[in-house]
C-alpha cells in the first residue's frame, strides 16, 4: 500500500517563559492544543489519537505524565502514545504522530510535546547524582564546549562564528511572539562582550532554559483539502547512534550524516542547499549551527562556517535558518525538537509572519538529543509530494 | 565478594509546581479549612476539581463548597506503609464521597484495625492546624460517631491564592555498577585503571563495557591502561554551578590513555587553564591511598608530563 | 494494511538482578537468542523500539545505553516509548505499515528491584493532590478490588481462582518466579495483605528484560514456518482518577478489543498484575470459559516493569508457532488501575 500523505493543518505553541507559573502542566499543553486545533479548524473530539513528547520524566517529577495528563488533553477513550528520545523528543514525536497517518491507521492525529523546566532544575534533572560515577565537573555546557573546540580545531573557522549566529538568531526571535528571550540590541559585539561560561562557549551563545509547548496537528489527504495552506510532509527520518564509542565522531556524527541523507532521498532532494528555502535547525550552542550545516551536507565539511560568516543563514538569506530565533531563543527541551518542526511547517504554509520567509516552499525541521547521538528530521513543503 | 558493587543513592527533589488557576482553587481551599469542588458540563461534583471538562474540554470555572462529612465508597489497608506517606503506621486508604460531591476523593482513614472500616462508614476531615494550601492540609480522614458534626479548621494563616505547591519527591535505589564497571571501579579502588578489549573490533574501552556500542558484544580481555596520556580536546570551566568541587576557571578535558581506544573526560590541573593545548600529554595525579574508593575521583586530575605535544593526526580520529 | 507478524520472542526474568538498571547485560544474550530464532544479525533489523521507566532505573536517560546492547555503528533507525514494550512493538507495527522498513526488534528493560517498586509508581499519579499522600500500586488496586467485591462484580474466591491457577500454570513456565499451584480453599485460608489483597492476589517485583521481533509477508514466512500474523491491534487510555472511574470496570480496555475480531480466540494472555483485573478484563473482552487464560501463568507469577506487557504477546505468539492455537489474544496495561491497555491478536493464517 505504501505511505500515505500526510500534512501538518494546524500549530500551536505557548509563550515560552523561564517559568509559566500561570499554568499547571495540562494548562501548558492545552494552550499549544488550542492554539493548533484553532489554526486546523478542528476540536479535540475530531481527533483520533494523541502522541505526547517529552524529555525525562524527572524534569517535572511526575513518571509517565501522560496517564494523568490524559483527560486534560482530550485523550481519554482515544489511543495515546508517549515518545522519550532524549533531546531530539520533539522531532520524534512529530514523526510517530505523522507515521499513524501515513500508515493509513488515523486520519487526524494531535502530537503535543512539552517541559516545565520550572518545576525542578534541569542540569540536576539531566545528570542525577550516581554511586561511583564521578560528580559532573564541568556543568550544562561543559559537555559540547569541548566538541566545539574541536569544531574550530578542524574546520579553522574563525572564532567570532559563534557570535555571529547568537546575535542573527536572537534578532530574530524578536519578530517571534512566542519567543523566551527578547534581548533587544543583540550583536556580535555584545555576544562577543557576554562572559565566557565554559571556553569557547560565551553566555549568548547559550540556550535558556524555558517552560513552554507545541502542539501539530496532522492529517490525511483528505482532512487536509479543508485547510487552505497544508504543509505536506516529504520526508521523515530518526537515526540513533551511541554517546561514546571508540573513535565517534563527535563533531560531525555519522547517525547525523546518514539521516540527512536517507532525508534528501526520500525527498526527492539532491542538492539540499538550492533545493531546501529554509530550516529550523537544533542549536542550543551557537557553534551548532556550522556544525550541522555541514552534518547534513548543505556545505562540505568543514565549510559551514562560511555559509554562517556570509550571513546566508539570515532571514533574506540563501538558507535561513532558526527564523524563530531558535533553541537559543527558546528551549523548554521536551518541546524544542516539536518547535522546529512546526516552525518548518509555519514557513511553507506562509504562516510564519513577521518570521516568515518569502517564497518558502520546502523546509527542513531538524532536531538532536543525547550526547549528540539521537536524530529526528523531516522536510515538508507547500506542495503535496508526487513520490 | 558480590558479582558487581552496589551502593544506595536518593534521588530527591522539591518540585516547585504552578497549580494553575482550578487546582490553586482547590488548594486555597484547604488552606481556608473548605473543601471546593468542581462542576462539569454534566452538572457532576467533582471534588478535587477537573482542570477540563470531560466532555466540553473546557476549563473549568464554576467551583462549589462541599462538606467536610462524607461517606466511604471503597477502602483497603495499608499494612507496611511507605515512605511519605499520611501515617507511618498501618492505616487505611479511602475513597469518600463529601456530601455535596458526586463522586469521591482518595485520602487516608486513621483507624487501627481493618476492622474498624466498612464501606458506607461516615467520616470527616481531620485539618491541619497550619494549612499552606496542600493535599496534607487534610490530615486524613477519621471515623464519624452518629451525631458527631464536621471538625472545624483553626483559620489560616493568609488570605492570598494559592498558586503554587511545593512537593517533595525523594526515591531512595540500590544501585549496581555493571560488572564490567565493577571491574573498572574495584581497579581504580587499586590504583589501576582497568579496560576490556571487544573481542569483535579489537577496541580498547576504558571503562570496559556490558556491550561494545559499535557492535553489542560485552568487552572481555582486560587490559590495564597506562596512567599517561594525550588530551584531545576540552573547555574551560569558568562558570560556577550548584555542586561545583574546585573554584574557576578550571579545564575539563577528554583524555586519551595510551592504550585506549575511547578518551575519559577529567580535570587538568597544575598548569594555568589557558594554557592547556589539544595534543598536551598528561598523566594521572592519584589522591593519597587512604582516600581511595571505587571511584574515578581517585585520580585528582590528570597534570601535565613536560614531554613534546602529540601530533594533531595521532588523535584526531578521537575528536 | 500490510500482513505483519510475530517471528522472535525472547525474555530474562527474575527477583532481583544484580547489574546494572539499564539492563544492557541482559540485553545482549535476549538479543543473541533472537539472532538465533531468526538466522538475522543486528542489520537484518529495519526498526528498533525500546520501552522503559527513567524513574524506574533512578536516572534520566536510562534508554541512552541500552542502545549499546544492538551495536550502533552503523547508525540505526530507532526509538523509544516510556512505555511498555507492547506499545513498543505497536510503534514498530505502524512503522511497517508505513512501508519505511519490513522488519523489527522492539525491547523493554526494567530493574523493578532498584526502589521500592510499588511506592516509585506513585508517581504515575496526579502530582498535585494525589502523589503527595504517595498511594501504592497495591493499596490502589485493593480500593479497585473492593469496590467491585462491594458491587457484587467478583468476590475473594473469584480472586483466588484466578490465583490457584495462575500458581499451577507457572509451574511449567521456568521464567515464572512465583510458582505453586494449591487449591481455592488453601488460598483462601492465607491471611490478608492489604486487605482485600492477599499476597497472592498480588504480582511479585520482577526484574527483566524482553524483546519481540516483527516482520511483514515474505519476511515472516522466511523465519517461521508458522509467522503468529498480528490480524489486529488496537489500544486506548481512560482517565486517572480514582473517583471519576468505575474502578470494576476498564472501558479502554473494552474499546480496544472492541475495535477487534475476538471470535475463535482460543488462548488469550491478559496483563493483569492483579488478580481482581483478570476478571476484569476478561469481562470487557467478553471472554468465555471455552478461552485458556494465562497459559503461562501471566504477570500474576512474574510481572517484569515495561516488559510485562509484551511478554503476553510473545508468550501468546508461541501458541501460534507451536501450532498449539490458531488464534490467541495479547493484552498489555499500563497505568494505575487498569488506566490504559492494548489488545491485539495473532493468528497462524492470515485472511
Amino acid at each position: 500500500m505504501g505511505k500515505q500523505p500526510a500534512a501538518i493543518i494546524g500549530v500551536g505553541q505557548t509563550h515560552h517563559r523561564a517559568q509559566r507559573k500561570d499554568v499547571s502542566m495540562a494548562g501548558l499543553c492545552r494552550e499549544a492544543i488550542d492554539r493548533a486545533l484553532l489554526d486546523a479548524n478542528l476540536t479535540l473530539d475530531d481527533i483520533d489519537a494523541i502522541v505526547v513528547g517529552k524529555a525525562p520524566d524527572l524534569f517535572e517529577g511526575v513518571m509517565m505524565p501522560e496517564l494523568f495528563l490524559a483527560e486534560a488533553l482530550g485523550a481519554a477513550g482515544k489511543p495515546l502514545l508517549r515518545v522519550h528520545t532524549a533531546g531530539s523528543v520533539g522531532g520524534s514525536t512529530a514523526i510517530v504522530a505523522s507515521s499513524l497517518v501515513q500508515a493509513g491507521v488515523h486520519k487526524r492525529v494531535l502530537t503535543v510535546a512539552y517541559e516545565k523546566q520550572s518545576e525542578s532544575n534541569a542540569m540536576w534533572a539531566l545528570s542525577v547524582p550516581l554511586p561511583f560515577n564521578m560528580p559532573v565537573h564541568a556543568g550544562a555546557g561543559g559537555y559540547f564546549a569541548p566538541h566545539v573546540r574541536s569544531y574550530i580545531r578542524r574546520s579553522q573557522a574563525p572564532t567570532h562564528i559563534g557570535a555571529i549566529v547568537a546575535a542573527k538568531d536572537r534578532n530574530n526571535a524578536l519578530k517571534n511572539p512566542y519567543a523566551h528571550l527578547h534581548n533587544e540590541g543583540t550583536t556580535v559585539e555584545s555576544v562577543l562582550a557576554s562572559q565566557m561560561l565554559w571556553d569557547p562557549i560565551r553566555y549568548d551563545e547559550t540556550c535558556p532554559s524555558s517552560d513552554g509547548a507545541c502542539a501539530l496537528v496532522i492529517v490525511d489527504e483528505d482532512t487536509a483539502k479543508s485547510s487552505p495552506n497544508p504543509a505536506w510532509i516529504h520526508g521523515t527520518v530518526m537515526r540513533s547512534e551511541a554517546t561514546t564509542a571508540a573513535e565517534r565522531d563527535q563533531v560531525n556524527p555519522q547517525a547525523g550524516r546518514d539521516a540527512a541523507a536517507a532525508l534528501w532521498k526520500q525527498a526527492g532532494i539532491t542538492n539540499p542547499l538550492e533545493e531546501i528555502d529554509c530550516a529550523e535547525i537544533y542549536v542550543p550552542f551557537s557553534w551548532f549551527e556550522p556544525m550541522w550545516i555541514e552534518n547534513l551536507g548543505f556545505t562540505a565539511e568543514g565549510d559551514g562556517w562560511k555559509l554562517t560568516e556570509s550571513g546566508e543563514t539570515a532571514i533574506g538569506g540563501k538558507l535561513p535558518i532558526n527564523m524563530s530565533g531558535g533553541v537559543l531563543s527558546s528551549n523548554p527541551i521536551g518541546a524544542s525538537g516539536m518547535l522546529r518542526f512546526g516552525e518548518a511547517a509555519l514557513q511553507v504554509r506562509g504562516a510564519a509572519g513577521e518570521h516568515q520567509v518569502d517564497g518558502a516552499r520546502r523546509a527542513l525541521g531538524h532536531a538532536y538529543g543525547g550526547g549528540a547521538q539521537f536524530f529526528a528530521m523531516w522536510v515538508v513543503g507547500s506542495e503535496k509530494p508526487t513520490n | 565478594m558480590s558479582r558487581t558493587l552496589q551502593a544506595p543513592v536518593t534521588v530527591a527533589f522539591d518540585y516547585t509546581r504552578s497549580t494553575g488557576p482550578v487546582v490553586g482553587r482547590f488548594l486555597t481551599g484547604l488552606r481556608d479549612g473548605i473543601v471546593v469542588g468542581g462542576r462539569t458540563s454534566t452538572g457532576q461534583v467533582v471534588v478535587p476539581p477537573l482542570e477540563f471538562d470531560p466532555v466540553t474540554h473546557e476549563a473549568t470555572t464554576e467551583f462549589v463548597e462541599v462538606s467536610s462529612v462524607g461517606t466511604v465508597t471503597s477502602w483497603t489497608w495499608v499494612p507496611e506503609p511507605v515512605k511519605h506517606q499520611p501515617f507511618d503506621r498501618p492505616f487505611a486508604f479511602a475513597l469518600v464521597t463529601l456530601d455535596g460531591a458526586d463522586v469521591p476523593l482518595l485520602h487516608a482513614l486513621d483507624v487501627s484495625s481493618p476492622a474498624e472500616v466498612s464501606t458506607g462508614m461516615r467520616v470527616r476531615v481531620r485539618w491541619a492546624a497550619e494549612r499552606v494550601g496542600h493535599i496534607n492540609d487534610i490530615l486524613c480522614f477519621e471515623p464519624l460517631a452518629p451525631g458527631e458534626a464536621a471538625a472545624t479548621a483553626p483559620a489560616a494563616a493568609s488570605d492570598e491564592a494559592v498558586e503554587g505547591v511545593i512537593t517533595t519527591v525523594s526515591l531512595d535505589y540500590d544501585y549496581a555498577a555493571s560488572p564490567e564497571e565493577s571491574l573498572f571501579y574495584r581497579g581504580l579502588n587499586e590504583g589501576r585503571i582497568m579496560g576490556q578489549r571487544c573481542p569483535t573490533c579489537q577496541k580498547v574501552y576504558v571503562p570496559p563495557r556490558s556491550a561494545c556500542p559499535a557492535d553489542g558484544t560485552p568487552t572481555a580481555e582486560e587490559v590495564e591502561l597506562s596512567q599517561t596520556g594525550t588530551i584531545t580536546t576540552f573547555c574551560i570551566v569558568n562558570v560556577p554551578f550548584l555542586g561545583q568541587k574546585i573554584t574557576p576557571p578550571y579545564v575539563s578535558a577528554y583524555v586519551l590513555l595510551d592504550g585506549a581506544d575511547i578518551a575519559v573526560l577529567h580535570l587538568i590541573l597544575g598548569v594555568p587553564a589557558d594554557e592547556v593545548r589539544m595534543g598536551m600529554r598528561v598523566k594521572a595525579v592519584w589522591k593519597p591511598e587512604d582516600e581511595w574508593a571505587y571511584s574515578l575521583e581517585n585520580i585528582d586530575h590528570f597534570a601535565p608530563t613536560g614531554d613534546p605535544d602529540a601530533d594533531f593526526d595521532t588523535y584526531k580520529q578521537h575528536l | 494494511m500490510r500482513d505483519v507478524a510475530v517471528v522472535g520472542f525472547a525474555q530474562r526474568q527474575m527477583p532481583e538482578f544484580d547489574g546494572s538498571p539499564t539492563c544492557v547485560e541482559l540485553l545482549v544474550p535476549a538479543f543473541k537468542e533472537l539472532y538465533e530464532q531468526t538466522g538475522w544479525t543486528r542489520k537484518d533489523v529495519g526498526f528498533w523500539c525500546s520501552g522503559s521507566s527513567d524513574y524506574l532505573a533512578g536516572r534520566s536517560f536510562s534508554f541512552v545505553q541500552a542502545v549499546d546492547a544492538i551495536g550502533v555503528i552503523p547508525p540505526v533507525n530507532e526509538s523509544h516509548v516510556e512505555m511498555d514494550l507492547a506499545w513498543a512493538m505497536y510503534e514498530a507495527w505502524i512503522k511497517i505499515q508505513t512501508g519505511e522498513v519490513d522488519t523489527a526488534l522492539v525491547y523493554a528493560f526494567g530493574k523493578s528491584s532498584a526502589g521500592v517498586l510499588r511506592r516509585t509508581l506513585a508517581l504515575q499519579l496526579e502530582p498535585y493532590t494525589m502523589t503527595p499522600l504517595w498511594p501504592d500500586t497495591v493499596s490502589l488496586a485493593g480500593l479497585q478490588a473492593r469496590a467491585g467485591i462491594d458491587a457484587g462484580a467478583w468476590d475473594e474466591r473469584a480472586m483466588a481462582e484466578v490465583a490457584n491457577r495462575s500458581l499451577t500454570d507457572a509451574e511449567k513456565n521456568e521464567y515464572s518466579i512465583r510458582k505453586g499451584g494449591s487449591s481455592v480453599e488453601e488460598l483462601l485460608a492465607r491471611p490478608m495483605y492489604a486487605d482485600p489483597l492477599r499476597k497472592h492476589d498480588c504480582s511479585p517485583v520482577t526484574d527483566g528484560v524482553a524483546a519481540l521481533v516483527l516482520a511483514a509477508g515474505d519476511k515472516a514466512r522466511e523465519v517461521r514456518e508458522r509467522p503468529a500474523w498480528l490480524t489486529g491491534i488496537s489500544h486506548s487510555i481512560d482517565p486517572m482518577g480514582m473517583g471519576v472511574r468505575d474502578l470494576t470496570r476498564s472501558p479502554s480496555a473494552q474499546r480496544a478489543g472492541a475495535a477487534l475480531d475476538l471470535g475463535g480466540v482460543e488462548v488469550a494472555e491478559l496483563h493483569a498484575p492483579f488478580s481482581h483485573q483478570e476478571l476484569i478484563l476478561r469481562k470487557e473482552l467478553g471472554l468465555g470459559a471455552d478461552v485458556a487464560i494465562n497459559p503461562s501463568g501471566g504477570a500474576l507469577t512474574s510481572n517484569p516493569m515495561f516488559s510485562g506487557g509484551g511478554i503476553r504477546v510473545g508468550e501468546a505468539a508461541k501458541k501460534i508457532w507451536s501450532g498449539e492455537a490458531d488464534k490467541t489474544l495479547a493484552h498489555a496495561t499500563s497505568g494505575p488501575a487498569l488506566q490504559q491497555n492494548l489488545v491485539c491478536t495473532l493468528e497462524g493464517k492470515n485472511n
